[in-house]
C-alpha cells in the first residue's frame, strides 16, 4: 500500500498558503504600477510634456555661481546637472574630511578627565545635535555671513592669508607655470615611496625588531621631494592675491571679483553647518567607540611597557575603530544626503540646479529619478567601501 | 632597667587631610591644574567657553529689547555706538504666528484644545507608574487623531479651516506626530517582511527600505508635492500637507523598520521556538511573544527616530509650507520688525524651541533605556 501524506486544505499548508500570499503581493503591486504609469501617461499627455531624456541636450541658458567643469549659459542641461554633481560631490568630501576631524577632537575631549574640556564637549554634543541642520545652515548663511564686511569696507582678515567678506572667504590662488608637473610628479613620487619605506620598515621590525623613524622620514620624503623640484625647475608656481586696497577701480575700494580664489558664501555657510551639524553625532560615536574598549587593555599595555601615546596608537584606537567604522559610514551618508539641503540657500548642488531645470522644463519625473539615482549610487557606492574596510579590520575569529 | 617608659593608653586622634586634597580646593587639583598640560588645557577650555557664553548673554538678555512696538525699539539709534542684542519685543508680537500661523484667530481655540488634548493623553502615557495604559493607548492612537483631525480641519458645525491656513508649531506637531504614528505599523510590518520566509516578500521589504533610506528627505518632499499629482488619476486632487505626510510617513516608516528589525534580532531564538511549541501560529507568536518584548527594546531608538523626524520636519519650507522655521523666515520680510538682529533672534528663538523638545525626548529616551535595562540580555 502507498503512504498518503495526511490530507490537510491547501490553506492550512504552510508552503502553498506562502506562495498564495506572495502570488497575491505580486498582483496587487504589479497592479499599482500599471496603474500608477497608466495615470502618469494620461497626464502627461494632457500636460504635453514629452517623457524622455532628450530635453538634457537643450540649452540651459541659466548661470551656475560655483563651477568645477567648464559651463558657460549656453550649455546644456545636462551639463548643468553634472556641474550641480560635481558641486554636491565637493561639499560632501570637505565636509566629511572636516567633520571627521572636528568630531574626533570632541568625542575625546568628551573623555579627557579635565573637568572643563569634557563639560564642553558635552554642551557643544548636546547643543548642536538638538538643533535643525536646516535651521543651523540658514543662521550661517543668512545670520552670521551677512554680517560680515560689505564689499565697500575693509575684509576681515584671518592670519593675514584668508581675507572674509559677504562674497564669502578670499585667499591666494596659485597659478601653475611652465614646469609646475615636475613638483607634481614629485609629490606622487614621494607618495609611492612613502608607502614602499613603511612596508619595508613593517617588515624589518617584524623580522629583526629595530626601528625605523617612520613618521620623520614621510614627512621629510612629502615635503622636501616636491619642495626639491620647485627649487630645481626655479619655482614655477606663483601666487595671485585678492585685490582689495583703498582707492580702486570697482567700488571705490578697489575690490575686484574674480582675481584670487574665492569661495562662495554659500559652500562657506553649508560646509560650516554640515561639519559642525554631523561632528556632534561622530563625537557620540568616537565617545561610545572609545568607552567600548575594557580598561584592561589599556592597563596590560602599560604594564608591557608602552607609553601613552603608542597605547592609544597601537592598542586602544584600532580596537575602537571597529566599533566606530559601520556607525561612521552612517554619518558620512547621512552627511552626502542632507548636503540637498543647499537648495535653501541656494548653493548649485545637485537638487539645486536638478531644481531650477525642473521648473524651466517641467521634466518632474526625469529630474527626480536623476536625483534619486545619483543619491542611491553615492550611499550605496560609500557603504561598499566603508564594508570593504570593515572586513579588513574586523576581528578574525576561529 | 629605666623606669622611664611610656604606654599610650588610648589612640590617638585622625589628622584631617591636608587641605588641598579635599573640598573644592583638592577637587580643582585634581581635575584641572594636575599636570601643566592640564593646567594649559583648562585655561583654554575656560577662553573658549568665556569667548562663546559672555557674547550670548550679552546678545540674549543683557543688550535684548524686551518691549517695543515695531522696529524703532530695535534699532540703535544713528552714530549712538550702542549695540542692540536681541529683539525679543518681535518674537512676543509674533507668537501667535510662530505658534498657529495663519488660522482665524477666532478658531484658534480649536488648536487650543487640540494641543491640551494631546498632553493630556501624552504625559500619563509616558510616565511609566500611571495605570490604564491600554484605555489610555487606545485614546491616543485611535480616538484622538479623529477628534483632532475635526476639531483642525472643521466639520460637524465647525468653521471649515483649509490647511493652507495652517502654520508655525502646528504644522511641525502635526507633520512630526502623525508621521511617527503612521510609520510605526508600517514599519513593523516592513520589519517583519524583511525577516520572512517568503522570498519575495523579503526582497520587496529590502528594496523598499533601502531606496527610502538611500534618498535624501528633501527629494521625496519634491517627490511627493511634484510627482505624486502625476501619479494620480485626472482630477482626484491631494491637500499639500496630506501630500507631505504620505512623503514623510513612507521616508520614517523605512527607518523604523531598521530600528524594529534591530529589536527583532535581539530577542533570542528559543523565544520563537518555544512559541511555536505551544502552538502558536505566526501572527499569534508576533503579535503575543516576539513584537512585545522586541518593542520594548527598541523604544529608546523609535524615540530617537522621532526626533530625527522632528528635526526633518523643517524641510517642509523647501516645499513652501509654512512649519515654525518656515513661519520665522517669512516674518523676516515684515518690514515693520526689520532690524539687523531681526534674522538672529528669530534663529535663536526657532534653536530655542526646538532643542527644548528634542533634549526633552533624547532624556527621555535615555531614562527610558535604564528603565527597561531589566538585564535578560545575552
Amino acid at each position: 500500500m502507498e503512504a498518503h501524506p495526511p490530507r490537510t486544505s491547501l490553506w492550512n499548508d504552510p508552503k502553498a498558503r506562502g506562495i498564495i500570499f506572495q502570488a497575491l503581493l505580486v498582483a496587487v503591486l504589479s497592479y499599482l504600477v500599471f496603474w500608477i504609469v497608466r495615470n502618469t501617461i494620461g497626464n502627461l499627455e494632457k500636460q504635453n510634456i514629452a517623457s524622455g531624456f532628450a530635453f538634457l541636450d537643450t540649452t540651459a541658458g541659466f548661470g551656475i555661481s560655483q563651477t568645477l567643469v567648464s559651463y558657460s549659459e549656453t550649455s546644456s542641461y545636462g551639463r548643468a546637472i553634472l556641474v550641480g554633481f560635481f558641486n554636491t560631490l565637493l561639499v560632501a568630501v570637505v565636509g566629511i574630511i572636516a567633520a571627521t576631524i572636528l568630531g574626533f577632537v570632541i568625542g575625546i575631549a568628551r573623555l579627557s578627565n579635565n573637568w572643563v574640556i569634557s563639560r564642553l564637549a558635552y554642551c557643544y554634543v548636546e547643543v548642536i545635535r538638538n538643533i535643525p541642520l536646516l535651521l543651523q545652515i540658514l543662521f550661517w548663511y543668512v545670520a552670521a555671513l551677512r554680517s560680515l564686511p560689505s564689499k565697500r569696507e575693509e575684509p576681515l582678515s584671518l592670519f593675514g592669508l584668508v581675507d572674509m567678506n559677504v562674497f564669502g572667504l578670499w585667499g591666494p590662488k596659485p597659478i601653475f607655470g611652465e614646469g609646475s608637473s615636475t613638483a607634481v610628479i614629485a609629490f606622487i613620487a614621494a607618495i609611492v615611496i612613502t608607502i614602499f619605506m613603511r612596508r619595508w620598515a613593517h617588515k624589518r621590525q617584524d623580522a629583526t625588531g629595530q626601528q625605523f623613524p617612520v613618521g620623520w622620514t614621510t614627512l621629510g620624503l612629502i615635503v622636501g621631494l616636491p619642495l626639491l623640484a620647485l627649487i630645481v625647475t626655479g619655482f614655477p608656481i606663483s601666487f595671485e592675491w585678492p585685490v582689495f586696497v583703498d582707492t580702486g577701480p570697482v567700488f571705490g575700494r578697489g575690490f575686484q571679483l574674480g582675481v584670487g580664489l574665492n569661495i562662495i558664501p554659500e559652500l562657506v555657510a553649508l560646509t560650516l553647518a554640515l561639519s559642525i551639524y554631523t561632528a556632534s553625532f561622530i563625537a557620540e560615536i568616537v565617545r561610545a567607540g572609545i568607552q567600548a574598549i575594557s580598561h584592561g587593555q589599556t592597563e596590560a599595555s602599560h604594564a608591557l611597557g608602552l607609553r601613552h601615546g603608542p597605547t592609544l596608537r597601537l592598542v586602544i584606537i584600532p580596537q575602537a575603530l571597529r566599533v566606530i567604522i559601520p556607525p561612521l559610514t552612517s554619518q558620512y551618508l547621512n552627511l552626502t544626503k542632507n548636503s540637498s539641503l543647499a537648495v535653501a540657500i541656494g548653493y548649485p548642488d545637485l537638487v539645486a540646479t536638478g531644481g531650477t531645470v525642473l521648473n524651466q522644463t517641467g521634466q518632474a519625473i526625469e529630474i527626480i529619478g536623476i536625483w534619486m539615482l545619483v543619491y542611491l549610487s553615492l550611499s550605496l557606492t560609500t557603504s561598499g567601501l566603508m564594508n570593504w574596510y570593515n572586513q579588513r579590520v574586523a576581528l578574525i575569529e576561529r | 632597667m629605666t623606669d622611664l617608659s611610656y604606654v599610650r593608653a588610648d589612640e590617638s586622634p585622625n589628622l584631617p587631610p591636608p587641605v588641598n586634597t579635599t573640598g573644592v580646593i583638592g577637587w580643582m587639583r585634581a581635575n584641572l591644574f594636575s599636570s601643566i598640560g592640564n593646567t594649559i588645557l583648562t585655561l583654554i577650555g575656560v577662553f573658549l567657553a568665556y569667548s562663546i557664553f559672555e557674547p550670548l548673554i550679552e546678545f540674549s538678555l543683557i543688550n535684548a529689547v524686551w518691549e517695543g512696538e515695531n522696529r524703532q525699539a530695535c534699532v540703535a539709534p544713528p552714530d549712538s555706538g550702542l549695540h542692540v542684542g536681541a529683539c525679543w519685543a518681535y518674537v512676543k508680537a509674533y507668537l501667535p504666528q510662530f505658534i498657529y500661523g495663519r488660522y482665524p484667530i477666532d478658531e484658534r481655540w480649536r488648536v487650543d484644545i487640540v494641543y491640551g488634548l494631546f498632553a493630556l493623553l501624552l504625559i500619563p502615557m509616558a510616565i511609566p507608574g500611571v495605570p490604564f495604559k491600554r484605555t489610555n493607548a487606545l485614546l491616543l492612537l485611535i480616538a484622538y487623531p479623529i477628534v483632532a483631525y475635526f476639531l483642525l480641519t472643521g466639520g460637524f458645525g465647525l468653521q471649515i479651516v483649509e490647511t493652507n491656513l495652517w502654520g508655525g508649531l502646528l504644522v511641525t506637531l502635526v507633520i512630526a506626530v502623525t508621521g511617527i504614528t503612521a510609520s510605526l505599523p508600517l514599519g513593523i510590518l516592513l520589519a517583519l517582511g524583511r525577516r520572512s520566509n517568503l522570498p519575495i516578500i523579503k526582497l520587496v521589504s529590502v528594496i523598499f527600505i533601502e531606496f527610502w533610506r538611500g534618498v535624501p528627505l528633501i527629494t521625496v518632499l519634491f517627490m511627493s508635492s511634484v510627482m505624486l499629482p502625476l501619479f494620480l488619476p485626472e482630477g482626484v486632487n491631494f491637500d499639500k500637507l496630506l501630500r507631505v505626510l504620505i512623503g514623510v510617513t513612507l521616508f520614517s516608516a523605512a527607518y523604523m523598520a531598521e530600528v524594529v528589525r534591530g529589536g527583532l534580532q535581539a530577542i533570542p531564538k528559543g523565544q520563537y521556538e518555544g512559541a511555536q511549541a505551544l502552538g502558536l501560529r505566526y501572527w499569534q507568536m508576533m503579535g503575543l511573544i516576539i513584537l512585545p518584548q522586541a518593542l520594548k527594546l527598541v523604544i529608546p531608538g523609535i524615540v530617537n527616530t522621532f526626533i530625527g523626524l522632528f528635526k526633518d520636519t523643517t524641510l517642509v519650507l523647501i516645499v513652501g509650507m509654512f512649519d515654525l522655521l518656515g513661519q520665522i523666515q517669512s516674518s523676516f520680510t515684515d518690514p515693520t520688525w526689520s532690524s539687523p538682529t531681526q534674522a538672529h533672534t528669530g534663529y535663536l528663538f526657532a534653536a530655542m524651541v526646538f532643542w527644548s523638545f528634542c533634549f526633552g525626548m533624547s532624556r527621555y529616551s535615555l531614562f527610558m533605556e535604564k528603565k527597561l535595562h531589566t538585564g535578560h540580555k545575552r
